[in-house]
């Protein structure tokens, strides 16, 4: 199926990316030409498959909840684009 | 000495033909020489690595003789390196410093391996031609313009045209083993579950599996043996008996049942990789394995089903990348949203940002079960042909890719070059081993014969390939390189 230009801003808002006016139509070409490509799975009928989420359908471990990483902030918080005082800094949130 | 295998380099120090030192410096020469025109590194660590060297020389010394000690290795650019850049072939990365070790480094690095640094790679993976790696392409040593394959691109070219004697590589869809068939060389996809993924940084995290890219299928088992293993810091990775890979590399292969899949020798195959993969058949028929037919009827059906679960899985594993902790951030946001989305707009190539967008689509309301859930149900169906296959033969073979290396920017869009993967995706989403071996040429270039076993059974691909190797010389042919002009300025 052909997405829209609206559909392509909306998908790109929830993915939180950029998509000017001008990129839009390539965009929406883009992403269309792979949906034709999924598209075919639809004509195989799979009412009757169990839905596979793991290659060996392994359940998760659990291990005992308990610190086992030491704090290493202030090494971590370097690579940071902008921190101070052991906080992240972002552009204003709340007026 | 640089052209050795990575066992005749074991013995080579064992035997004090050699030194660690003067090996890691013939392999920096050998970058020095052809990376210009190769551009299979994104990172060279000349300094740290003759210094791994001599403590790797000093250890022997003092009497350590593990099989990979002081000999080097590459490693894709996605494993996490402390204090050494890991991009992901991203520009959202260009500054990351990873502060730890992926656990497949750290084990490399205590088996005494030597790190000569990161190779190029398809941005985040994605691509199977290193044409989306924003450092630039890697070429293929056979061809300078051809494509050296992906996403392990610059991994495959490394070891081809022995810029390193082993590589690591990951593989999501086929990114160990096309870059592999197409570099002339071999490279294993072991099970999911059988590597740690931890430390590497993520496309899809129910198909990605680390694995080696070798000159030989002994190599591949020497570094399998120190890959391998389960791993606390990685939940899907599996507590498996412990194994030696080369303990079974000499075994007979009589009585090895060979299955050929129907749907791999069909009319999109280059036919002369088709006569190729069956002469090389043939070879093992002599070896005293028996051949049959078999059927995958879904596998055309996989890579529709890869197209909707590796995105989806990207689209959350890449919502990491927000300007906030690491990596790039955008010139002067106006807010906190135009910084995320500017930053990643930024941030990601073209290819990377199409997968987001797609995955993003698949988990959007109103869309999962007709994408999410019905692509896990088809990965079930390609699944049921692998384990009803298995019932009948031990190993299943058949061309690693369509066609040889391809012209670098041949591919005019994103689906045509997604179908080159058509034989190696399936086997992700089963979770099946699977190798890449040098088995001919076709127009100059080297092509792969694929092999596929069942699940956790990488030690009856390593002894195929490795009798295979024992009666074939593809795996021995050496791409001729020209230094580039520009090294004596370097």
């Amino acid at each position: 199926m052909a997405l829209t230009k609206t559909e392509v801003e909306k998908i790109a808002h929830l993915a939180r990316l950029h998509v000017s006016d001008v990129e839009a139509e390539e965009v929406a070409k883009g992403v269309s030409d792979i949906l034709a490509l999924i598209d075919k799975m639809q004509s195989v009928d799979t009412d009757n498959v169990e839905p596979l989420a793991h290659p060996f359908d392994a359940a998760q471990k659990l291990r005992p909840d308990v610190v086992t990483e030491p704090d290493r902030r202030d090494e971590l918080q370097q690579l940071a684009p902008q921190s101070q005082d052991g906080l992240f800094l972002v552009p204003k949130v709340i007026e | 000495m640089i052209e050795k295998t990575v066992a005749e380099l074991s013995a080579a120090l064992a035997a004090g033909e050699t030194t660690s030192v003067a090996l890691t410096q013939a392999y920096l020469d050998q970058i020095a020489a052809h990376n210009e025109a190769l551009n299979a590194y994104i990172t060279v660590c000349a300094e740290s690595a003759i210094a791994q060297a001599r403590a790797a020389d000093e250890a022997r010394a003092t009497g350590s003789t593990a099989p990979l000690l002081g000999i080097p290795i590459a490693h894709k650019d996605l494993f996490c390196t402390a204090g050494v850049k890991t991009t992901s072939g991203s520009k959202i990365l260009h500054n990351f410093i990873s502060p730890y070790d992926a656990t497949v480094v750290e084990r490399l690095q205590a088996a005494g391996a030597v790190m000569l640094g990161k190779t190029n790679m398809d941005e985040f993976a994605m691509g199977s031609s290193n044409e989306s790696s924003y450092y630039g392409v890697a070429r293929n040593p056979w061809n300078l313009d051809r494509v050296p394959g992906g996403s392990s691109g610059g991994s495959a070219a490394a070891v081809a045209a022995d810029l390193c004697a082993m590589a690591t590589g990951t593989d999501t869809g086929g990114s160990i083993r096309q870059p592999a068939a197409f570099c002339g060389i071999t490279g294993l996809k072991p099970s999911y579950g059988r590597v740690s993924r931890w430390g590497m940084i993520a496309y899809a995290s129910s198909l990605d599996q680390a694995g080696p890219l070798c000159k030989t299928a002994e190599d591949a088992a020497i570094l399998l043996n120190v890959m391998a293993g389960v791993d606390d810091k990685d939940s899907t990775s599996i507590a498996l008996p412990a194994e030696d890979f080369t303990a079974t590399l000499n075994n007979s292969l009589k009585g090895l049942r060979i299955g050929l899949p129907k749907q791999h020798f069909t009319s999109g195959l280059d036919p002369a990789i088709e006569s190729a993969v069956r002469v090389a058949v043939a070879e093992l028929e002599k070896l005293g394995a028996e051949v049959k037919e078999i059927d995958l009827p879904n596998s055309d059906l996989a890579i529709s089903a890869y197209y909707v679960i590796a995105p989806a899985e990207a689209s959350a594993n890449l919502s990491r990348f927000d300007g906030v902790r690491y990596g790039y951030r955008c010139e002067n946001p106006v807010d906190l949203e135009d910084m995320y989305k500017r930053s990643r707009s930024e941030g990601f190539g073209e290819e990377v940002k199409r997968r987001i967008m797609i995955g993003t689509y698949a988990l959007s309301a109103g869309f999962y079960d007709a994408y999410y859930r019905k692509a896990q149900k088809i990965r079930r169906l390609v699944k049921e042909d692998y384990a009803r296959a298995f019932k009948d033969v031990d190993v299943i073979i058949g061309p690693t890719t369509p066609s040889p290396a391809f012209a670098l920017n041949s591919m005019k869009d994103s689906v045509t070059m997604y179908l080159e993967d058509i034989y190696t995706i399936a086997l992700n989403l089963a979770g099946l081993p699977g190798m890449s071996v040098p088995a001919g040429f076709v127009d100059g270039l080297p092509i792969g014969m694929q092999l596929v076993a069942k699940d956790y059974a990488e030690a009856t691909l390593l002894n195929v390939a490795h009798q295979f190797q024992q009666v074939t010389n593809w795996h021995k042919k050496k791409p001729v390189l020209t230094a580039s002009e520009k090294t004596t300025e370097a």
